[in-house]
């Protein structure tokens, strides 16, 4: 799908990428895909228990807004969630070590692939239920409304949250009391298994419903972590300013399926290949060689993205699994799990 | 001491709390402009502004998030769901998303937050305005249940919810809110998890929550003045955290349990404490436990069926002359 007719012109002035801001572009784009394709092998190996939701193909989105962020900015992501909460800084072994259940784990094992969360780093948490996020980046944003302090709080979730009730309350409520929240689509054409144009009543299930709640109709390239990264400054800035909530809709592919038990034989013959053509990364790379960058500088940039991916296999698969005693730890702020004297 | 209304200590407690903590902020559906369907948070807008006394849409799930939200970046938000039942739409983020969010985050999230709900029969509102739910609450690991039934404790607990670090869901029952009564002045707050022992008798204790704590102690009286049989009314006052050890103990004393509670029989309260009760002190039960509860059943709406629904004074007596003579 050619989204480029659909964009938004940016409004003036155009918001510069510098040559800093595209290395850091690469660098996590680098970091994302083969730590995810990592994920995946490590299933194959049986080393990853549970269910996993890849942002293969979708790496642009996290990066995009990841660089563009600032340090105390709060992520919200969902369960397809790896890649947002590594482009915020999180720790590698803290990721694979969590999807192993291993100590090291972001959550010492007690989350799962499907909340991973690293509050140091300001990433909320990924939400595993549809929807139930969208009214929790909210509730961050009032809460740096109230305190005047400009974080703004970044909502990530799939085109199939469009059509859940908490998607509409959010919206309207962020809208109401003017918060500083901005509201990604992740657009990958499928609902889960589902085409999400067959259940959907408009084209862009995100864009198409600004309108209902005064917001602007934005359309971005997903698969351009240029296009994201200035989309990302520019709402995020005004949303600073006390200009309110955006929503943006980004469209992307996932390469794989929904989930770890999805082959997603039910792509058209095709559409995979085409999307391969526009894959983020191979899109970046070719990018930046026509704007000099030298073969040698995005080849070091490769080896030392796939060398993290290394060393935190490595790591995560040398941390013991949890100890049993965590079990009835942390229900409650005293440390524990007691409902009774 | 100053008497105060059920209703209004509700609006006392949080007015205490966001005078003394500026990271408490009050949300909910017409609560501020309007001061609250039950008129339970008079004034708190003209004392506090809009900034932290804040009308919503009707967007229970959008309310919730909100609170959580804030809760997890430092603020201290009371929410209120103005029915219970309401609790229904917005209950992925009870039971999914603010209960578990310590445990699942191995402790990185603290969610301060105080769901405010009105809970309960009494108004003639039928199945969807007046049924009792702290048992669904009950039944989520991770969220502490308040069901207060005197205005002192209304302030008090309230109080308590606000500053205790985790979530909690605060159960206000809806015909008490024109129950007047003493409330301490100054400042008032009540501990989580204290069981209070409000009549002893030798001979029954009875385990009562909210409107049936009322209802028990006037049935006890008429126990003791017409039948001769001399009850020990105890109110847990929070189901989580249980006061097991105050109901242990005076269990122990009268050898029989009897639960009165006004929510459905199915996994009702009183099961989790008779199953307790049961399995640690047994050999001092001198008969059957006894569950006085509303029957398995919507709530209906007409006067007289609702009055004979819901655990009356009458039926109490009765049933407990029945089981325990």
């Amino acid at each position: 799908m050619d989204t480029s007719t659909k964009r938004k012109k940016n409004a003036e002035p155009q918001i510069e990428v510098g040559r800093d801001v595209r290395m850091e572009l690469y660098r996590q784009q680098l970091e994302l895909r083969y730590c995810e394709k990592r994920a995946y092998d490590l299933f194959l190996q049986n080393l990853i228990k549970g269910t996993s939701h890849l942002s293969l193909g979708q790496e642009a989105i996290a990066a995009g807004f990841g660089v563009a962020m600032h340090p105390d900015d709060w992520t919200f992501c969902t369960y397809r969630g790896h890649a947002h909460t590594l482009a915020r800084g999180a720790s590698m072994a803290g990721v694979l070590g969590e999807l192993m259940g291993r100590e090291c784990g972001l959550l010492g094992g007690k989350g799962g692939s499907m909340h991973l969360t690293d509050v140091g780093k300001g990433a909320m948490g990924s939400y595993a239920i549809i929807g139930a996020h969208l009214p929790v980046a909210t509730g961050a944003a009032w809460s740096a409304q109230y305190r005047g302090t400009e974080q703004v709080a970044v909502c990530f979730f799939g085109d199939g949250t469009t059509n859940i009730g908490a998607f509409h309350e959010a919206l309207n409520f962020a809208v109401v009391w003017k918060l500083p929240v901005i509201f990604v689509c992740e657009n990958n054409l499928y609902m889960e298994y589902t085409p999400i144009h067959t259940v959907t009543a408009v084209e862009h299930p995100a864009a198409d419903r600004a309108s209902a709640y005064g917001l602007e109709k934005v359309v971005i390239d997903g698969n351009d972590a240029d296009d994201v990264y200035t989309t990302a400054v520019k709402y995020m800035e005004r949303a600073r300013k006390g200009g309110g909530p955006a929503l943006i809709e980004a469209m992307t592919y996932r390469h794989s399926g929904h989930s770890r038990a999805d082959p997603a034989k039910y792509r058209p013959e095709g559409e995979l290949e085409k999307w391969m053509q526009r894959d983020p990364i191979q899109l970046y790379r070719s990018r930046l060689l026509e704007l000099g960058f030298a073969e040698a500088t995005l080849k070091d940039l490769e080896t030392n993205a796939m060398r993290k991916v290394d060393d935190a296999t490595e790591t995560a698969k040398a941390s013991p699994v949890p100890s049993l005693d965590v079990i009835e730890k942390d229900v409650w702020a005293d440390g524990g799990a007691a409902w009774r004297n | 001491m100053a008497e105060l209304t059920y209703r209004d200590a509700v609006a006392a407690g949080i007015a205490q709390e966001m005078a003394r903590d500026e990271r408490v902020v009050f949300l909910g559906e017409d609560i501020a402009a309007a001061g609250g369907v039950f008129k339970a948070t008079v004034g708190l807008l003209e004392q506090f502004g809009p900034k932290r006394v804040r009308d919503t849409p009707i967007s229970e799930q959008a309310i919730l998030g909100a609170a959580m939200g804030a809760a997890m970046t430092g603020l201290r938000p009371i929410a209120e769901i103005m029915f219970s039942d309401f609790l229904a739409v917005c209950w992925d983020l009870v039971a999914n998303e603010i209960a578990k969010m310590r445990y699942m985050t191995n402790g990185q999230i603290a969610l301060p937050l105080v769901i405010r709900t009105a809970n309960g029969s009494g108004s003639r509102f039928g199945a969807q305005h007046s049924q009792a739910v702290e048992n669904w609450a009950m039944a989520i690991p991770g969220i502490k249940v308040v069901a207060p039934a005197f205005p002192a404790d209304v302030k008090g607990l309230l109080a308590a919810a606000v500053r205790d670090p985790d979530p909690v869901l605060f159960f206000e029952q809806k015909s008490l809110y024109s129950l007047k009564g003493e409330v301490p002045d100054g400042e008032h707050v009540e501990e989580l998890g204290k069981a209070r022992v409000l009549r002893e008798g030798k001979d029954c204790t009875i385990v009562a929550l909210a409107l049936m704590v009322h209802r028990a102690l006037e049935a006890a009286e008429i126990l003791e003045k017409e039948h001769g049989i001399s009850c020990t009314v105890v109110d847990p006052r929070s189901l989580v955290p249980l006061d097991t050890q105050t109901i242990l103990r005076e269990v122990e004393k009268t050898g029989r349990l009897v639960t009165v509670e006004e929510n459905p029989r199915l996994c009702g309260w009183g099961a989790e404490i008779a199953s307790i009760v049961a399995d640690e002190c047994f050999w001092s039960l001198d008969g059957p436990i006894v569950r006085i509860t509303t029957p398995h059943i919507p709530l209906p709406a007409a006067d007289q069926l609702e009055d004979a629904t819901v655990p009356s004074v009458e039926r109490i007596v009765r049933e407990i002359r029945e089981r325990i003579d």
